[in-house]
């Protein structure tokens, strides 16, 4: 198949939302675990972990949504408001996670901090959480009608495979994030942190078999496709041998190895989602003729074409001081007055 | 209550609530680079703690922005699907161009801004301040133009059932479900007819925001007599870019005045409260407009809106008659917003240059004359000025579009998400209410609280890494030769 460009903007918006993942991916894990840490200055040591880059990270979402506005509009209407409840609390999950981070440690007593604590906490797992939903649901595949328009209401989106593929998502953040705080703390701090690592690694190897096994009863029609595109396997080998590869460089005590290891198996778990779905965004079910797809959501190609023209100036600059921020608050966390 | 007035108090209000803070974060920003560059200039430790401190002020209302601004991107989607797909192709560029270009920027240096203080010398500091400052325009840019396109749409065609329709035909009713806008000139959509004027108009109203803002904290501690050499230097550096603002701003006004004319003669007939097609047509000072009679009540200057229309009193003004009613907007709301503005745009010269007049008379830190306390007693207040002032310019160029979501195109209510009931647009309003009171609330005390407890007093604060405090030991250096 010749390379169009409905192809290339399918790729593209799923790297952004993959950078996404692997990026905020770590923040949302870190509040995710944020309540395990008893100690103020612990919790002090985890917020400033993720302080200077975390709204950086979140534009990912941003410009992925707005990427996926411009590539393909029917499936960010459809998507947006056909889940509006459950992208309405994503909202609020995301904006008490972002101001949280800023009010926190603004005042020192103890009922404003536990708020703000259990806002960024609660927002950081319901985000990640919501996420998974989301994703479980377009793998699954959802009721459109003629229209495009999903027909299903909220809470059949909470089904049992979504909210399998939904608490997969919390406990792969949760691992990313545990990954990263070894990196950023030191001492007994860092100590403790290894030990969870371990203990989340197992709950979320627990969830990836899970999800896998259900996958065969409550989304069959994914496994048709494993075997029209047998290829797929290879990949799907490769993410396994990253997921294994995981636990073995923590345990060797490699934090960086450990940490891009975590990087690839998320961006290899959204190539594989990617080549399942492909050429569908969104799988009508039960009416597959209805399924919202790369060519009949998408926007002229002279759109995607200027847009390309965007995603190649900006891009590179933007890996490029991305590269540069991370590289400048790279070590260990160390608290000081300007500190969260 | 149906889904579409549901759904247009829920956009309207997280727009405004969110509209509260950009502003201040682009207005912060160029005087956190003009306070900067005066440190690095001057070597002089008080413009360092002048710009350590509204960092931090920066620090809280960019906080707000960007908790708040995600949820403008969603709701596009969530509550007007029906207008992203028709919009899709034209304006998603724009917001995704937002993102690549201005969100990555400003929010990539924010951390060196907000956190570099003592990781990075001082020149990568100013650049990374520099870069937020620009990042947080180009992020109006975008918004600005995709904004604008929906004013004065230009640079698209409507397609419909996959053929392109001629430059006349309007979708209407459920024609809008089996029609969509394409792009066929990307500048002449980002650049149509009403984009420079108004990006100009917004940029500068965030400038006198950040302005004013800084002026109202600096009259509030002279006041008191607290951290006076601080707040002096604060003041004049807010008073002049205000006074230059200011009267930016009439000319931009007028300017933006002169194109609503010409691409929305009805929004400006709104704006007015013309009814009647008429020559020397009166510019409205204060007034009530009586919609029944179809009159304003109030004080007006006769032939004055022909003679800036037309340069000449005998133009003939379109009004609202030369319309059908249906693609009327509400006139009251258009046409008091619209004077509350300006005068509020008026007040702001006339409290810029009274202090630029104290300040060259020096008499503008004369804290014993009761005229200079009344005066900073004002520029306390000030502050709430250009707030209101964005606020209500928006409300007019948004309810002045009305009925349009795309001005001439496509009717707001035929916008709407198909799916969406009124019962969940409530919920969601509700609970956005909620959230937003709370932010409020704590925005404002956070506020409060690091106004009371002020700068950092001039050196006693921190120990400084060697390479800023070579910026001072460099310019005594320099001054004693």
């Amino acid at each position: 198949m010749a390379m169009d460009l409905n192809i290339l903007w399918f790729i593209l918006v799923g790297a952004l939302f993959t950078g996404y993942a692997m990026l905020d991916g770590f923040d949302l894990g870190v509040g995710t675990l944020y309540l395990f840490a008893k100690k103020d200055e612990d919790r002090r040591i985890f917020l400033n972990a993720i302080g200077p880059v975390w709204d950086g990270n979140e534009v990912w979402l941003v410009t992925g949504g707005g990427a996926l506005f411009a590539a393909f509009p029917a499936v960010y209407a459809t998507v947006f408001s056909g889940f509006y409840l459950a992208f309405m609390t994503l909202l609020a999950a995301l904006i008490f996670r972002a101001v949280a981070i800023e009010f926190r440690g603004k005042e020192s007593w103890r009922w404003w901090r536990t708020m703000w604590d259990i806002g960024f906490s609660l927002g950081s797992l319901i985000s990640g959480f919501l996420i998974g939903i989301t994703m479980g649901n377009v793998l699954q595949g959802i009721p459109l009608d003629a229209r495009g328009e999903y027909i299903g209401g909220f809470f059949a989106l909470l089904n049992p495979y979504a909210l399998i593929l939904g608490v997969t998502t919390v406990a792969l953040f949760a691992m990313h994030g545990s990954i990263y705080l070894v990196m950023k703390t030191e001492g007994d701090l860092q100590q403790r942190v290894r030990r969870w690592v371990n203990r989340i690694i197992a709950v979320f190897l627990a969830c990836y078999v899970t999800l896998n096994i259900a996958t065969f009863f409550y989304a069959p029609h994914l496994w048709e496709i494993v075997r029209e595109r047998p290829w797929i396997l290879v990949v799907f080998v490769i993410n396994m041998l990253i997921v294994l590869n995981i636990p073995r460089e923590n345990h060797k005590g490699n934090e960086l190895r450990t940490f891009f290891s975590s990087c690839a198996a998320m961006g290899t778990l959204m190539l594989l989602f990617g080549l399942t779905v492909f050429p569908n965004m969104l799988r009508s079910m039960p009416h597959p003729e209805y399924s919202l797809t790369i060519y009949n959501a998408a926007s002229t190609p002279k759109t995607h074409f200027i847009m390309l023209i965007v995603a190649l100036l900006g891009v590179p600059m933007i890996l490029t001081y991305t590269a540069c921020i991370y590289y400048i608050f790279r070590g260990k966390v160390k608290l000081n007055s300007q500190s969260y | 209550m149906n889904v579409e007035i549901l759904s247009r108090v829920q956009f309207a209000f997280t727009i405004m609530f969110h509209y509260i803070y950009p502003p201040m974060s682009i207005g912060l920003g160029v005087i956190l680079v003009i306070m900067e560059g005066m440190w690095l200039k001057t070597g002089n430790i008080r413009y360092h703690n002048m710009a350590r401190y509204w960092t931090r002020v920066f620090g809280l209302t960019f906080a707000l922005g960007v908790a708040t601004g995600i949820v403008m991107e969603f709701e596009f989607g969530t509550n007007w699907a029906t207008y992203s797909r028709f919009v899709g192709d034209v304006f998603g560029s724009a917001l995704a161009a937002e993102g690549i270009f201005a969100f990555f920027l400003e929010s990539g240096f924010l951390a060196i801004l907000l956190f570099g203080w003592n990781r990075v010398g001082p020149k990568l500091h100013f650049f990374s301040t520099i870069m937020v400052c620009l990042g947080a325009h180009f992020s109006a840019v975008w918004i600005v133009a995709a904004n604008s396109w929906m004013q004065t749409p230009a640079g698209f065609s409507i397609e419909y059932d996959g053929k392109i329709m001629p430059p006349d035909f309007v979708p209407a009713g459920d024609q809008i479900l089996h029609a969509r806008a394409v792009i066929h000139d990307f500048w002449a959509m980002v650049i149509n007819h009403s984009t420079l004027d108004r990006l100009t108009h917004v940029l500068v109203g965030a400038w006198q925001t950040g302005a004013f803002l800084v002026i109202s904290i600096s009259a509030f501690y002279l006041l008191r007599g607290r951290h006076r050499e601080f707040a002096t230097s604060s003041l004049k550096v807010g008073l002049v870019v205000a006074a230059i603002a200011s009267l930016l701003q009439l000319a931009s006004g007028a300017k933006s005045a002169d194109g609503v004319t010409r691409n929305q003669p009805a929004k400006l007939a709104a704006m007015e409260g013309i009814f009647k097609t008429q020559s020397y047509a009166p510019m409205g000072i204060v007034g009530w407009v009586d919609v029944k009679n179809q009159t304003v009540r109030g004080l007006k200057i006769p032939g004055m809106l022909s003679m800036l229309v037309g340069r000449s009193p005998s133009t003939v003004v379109k009004g609202l008659d030369a319309f059908p009613r249906e693609d009327w907007p509400s006139v009251q709301p258009v046409f008091q917003c619209y004077h509350l503005m300006i005068g509020i745009g008026m007040a702001l010269i006339g409290i810029a240059w009274f202090g630029i007049f104290l300040w060259w008379r020096g008499r503008l830190f004369d804290l014993t004359s009761p005229m200079v306390r009344l005066y900073y007693g004002v520029l306390v207040l000030s502050v709430l000025g250009p707030q209101i002032a964005n606020q209500v310019g928006w409300m007019t160029a948004e309810i002045g579009r009305q009925p349009w979501i795309v001005y001439g195109i496509m009717r707001t209510t035929q916008g709407l998400s198909a799916v969406v009931t009124a019962n969940q647009v409530l919920a969601s309003l509700i609970m956005f209410t909620v959230i937003y009171a709370l932010l409020f609330a704590v925005f404002i005390y956070l506020l409060t609280r690091k106004i009371q407890k002020g700068p950092d007093e001039e050196e006693g604060g921190e120990a400084m890494p060697a390479s800023w405090a070579a910026v001072i030991a460099r310019r005594r250096k320099q001054a004693s030769y």
